[in-house]
């Protein structure tokens, strides 16, 4: 009971050091330069696409690298229709409906798969939606791309528009994060990644459950993808379908803490913080220096940086019955 | 007995490539019965629970549950219905504490209407099969015998009106299964029907009302504790003569 009532103190802890952040991030374009404002929206963009594929690689257990799919599916849904006239907001939230519609229909295909096989799979999914976005010219302008609409008022007035749509989609993604940690769906996903067939034996709907997580993993993602075609106002199929995009999403997740709440964006921090840091200190070999920090620190935290306390809690006793 | 049986199957049989796991099984189970499945290593008895649970689909035959077909069901479906079963391994969810554990089967098979509802009724399952004071404690750092309890909680957790214990007592020592026969006994007087797979004799003909033999996937023997113990083929198949002659002494005394 105490050990409840101290999570709880800590989670009103952590939720007001959230809410302390949310106002920094708000008042950015205050504070800092334009270049400051264009870190905080991909920084924004980051948490809400980390935040989502922990639904399904963090809770459920199952590791997607359909992130970009879905981003690049969200892009070009949203910049297709923009085109066409539909105004921004409602070209974003059909975007974010239609991606969610496709990741529901691969959910039960590729959902099959487990473990590595489920990888792979998701990770061909990523390449299907790049050559079809590559070949079909007549919709998607084929490699040349798209541009769309220039958002009117200056760049000054756009940057604030583009912060504040990211800054919203992550914490509407947080929200939704927030309540299924606590609902049966975030328990049942629990028991999935742990035993999926116990699981199953006990009376969870796996396969139900399993392309909720998949769905909830590729909305958000979708609609951040449109909001970032109305951003950069130009797209084309290498760039939204970025094979670095989709495997840094779930590494800054794991040094976060995979399966809990405020893991991934812990994660979204520390790997930026990370990158800036080692991309000043060693401009020629950063990459390299970058992927060797990753390795070292995922050897040195399993589990992420968030659970951390609890290992070493599980230590402390471990000694004190030895 | 047919007339208030809970769990029924007729013709039940199951082939993998050429290999007849299960036999043209048919048997019914009465309501609140103890029926005892033996058999030798392979002769099918775990393939027979998974059939009627729904992880395996039967070949041909059907599974009837309380009047209801329900061969086709998947594992999640047999668990709502009320068909729980524990495993020969034991499959706890390892990051998960003892309360968890048996919270997910009161959440998701029984239906509680919510996460903190289902952690209040795993408190008293953990208390009935005595563990309430392990609650907390990681489920992957329990004993053995404490597994097993867990194994059972998390059984009743589903509020099951049939339960099928798969080896529940294997790899206990003499003590641990007084003490669990104790408590087979007491979820019985629940009213729960119970098919308890075995190896161990002594488990199976103190407990059972009724005991099926299972032989090379086939039925080759149903009945009284005492009249299976004597049939010439059970002997022949399973126990040997050397048990038959102690036990007919232990059966005629006990």
């Amino acid at each position: 009971m105490q050990g409840e009532a101290a999570r709880g103190n800590r989670q009103v802890f952590v939720l007001a050091l959230a809410a302390a952040a949310v106002c920094l991030v708000a008042a950015m374009p205050l504070l800092g330069s334009n270049y400051a404002v264009r870190v905080t929206t991909t920084i924004c963009m980051f948490v809400t696409m980390a935040l989502s594929w922990n639904f399904i690689g963090g809770y459920a257990g199952y590791p997607s690298f359909a992130t970009s799919a879905f981003f690049g599916f969200g892009a070009y849904a949203g910049a297709i229709l923009q085109t066409r006239g539909m105004p921004m907001l409602a070209a974003w939230v059909a975007a974010t409906v239609s991606t969610a519609l496709f990741s529901y229909i691969l959910g039960f295909a590729i959902l099959r798969l487990r473990g590595h096989y489920f990888a792979v799979g998701s990770f061909a999914v990523l390449e299907l939606v790049k050559l079809g976005a590559s070949n079909w010219a007549g919709l998607t302008g084929g490699g040349s791309g798209l541009n769309l609409p220039i958002v009117p008022g200056g760049p000054e007035f756009a940057g604030r528009v583009f912060l504040y749509s990211m800054l919203g989609l992550a914490i509407l993604t947080f929200a939704v994060a927030m309540v299924v940690d606590r609902s049966r769906l975030g328990f049942g996903l629990r028991c999935i990644r742990q035993n999926e067939s116990a699981a199953n034996m006990l009376g969870v709907d796996v396969d139900r459950l399993k392309i909720a997580a998949f769905v909830l993993s590729a909305m958000f993602v979708g609609t951040s993808g449109a909001i970032y075609a109305s951003w950069v106002s130009y797209i084309d199929p290498t760039d939204m379908f970025s094979i670095l995009v989709t495997i840094k999403v779930p590494v800054m997740v794991l040094l976060g803490g995979a399966g809990t709440l405020f893991g991934p964006i812990v994660g979204v921090i520390l790997f930026q913080v990370l990158e800036e840091r080692i991309w000043s200190s060693f401009l020629e070999v950063h990459s390299g220096v970058l992927g060797f920090v990753i390795v070292l620190l995922v050897f040195l935290l399993p589990g992420g940086l968030l659970r951390l306390p609890a290992r070493l809690r599980l230590l402390r006793g471990r000694q004190a019955a030895t | 007995m047919t007339a208030d049986a809970i769990l029924e199957v007729r013709r039940l049989s199951k082939t993998f490539g050429g290999v007849r796991a299960v036999n043209d099984v048919s048997f019914s189970l009465g309501c609140g019965e103890i029926v005892g499945m033996i058999g030798p290593n392979g002769a099918g008895k775990t393939t027979l629970v998974n059939l009627m649970t729904g992880v395996l689909q039967p070949t041909s035959g059907i599974v009837l549950f309380d009047g209801i077909d329900v061969t086709r069901q998947k594992p999640h479906q047999a668990a709502r219905r009320g068909l729980a079963r524990t495993f020969q391994i034991v499959q706890p969810f390892p990051e998960m504490t003892v309360l968890e554990n048996v919270a997910a089967a009161a959440l998701f098979a029984a239906g509680a209407e919510s996460v903190w509802a289902a952690r209040e009724q795993a408190r008293e399952h953990l208390e009935f099969v005595g563990i309430g004071k392990l609650a907390t404690v990681l489920s992957r750092s329990l004993t053995l015998p404490d597994r097993k309890r867990l194994e059972l909680a998390k059984g009743l957790a589903m509020r099951p009106r049939v339960l099928m214990l798969d080896e529940v007592n294997a790899g206990l020592n003499s003590g641990e299964i007084d003490a669990a026969l104790d408590l087979i006994r007491r979820v019985s007087a629940r009213g729960v029907t119970i098919i308890i797979v075995e190896h161990l004799m002594k488990v199976i003909f103190s407990l059972s009302d009724r005991v099926l033999v299972l032989h090379q996937g086939a039925l080759i023997s149903q009945g009284k504790p005492a009249e299976v113990a004597e049939d010439e083929n059970v002997i022949r198949a399973y126990l040997g003569s050397r048990f038959a002659e102690r036990h007919k002494g232990l059966l005629r005394h006990g």
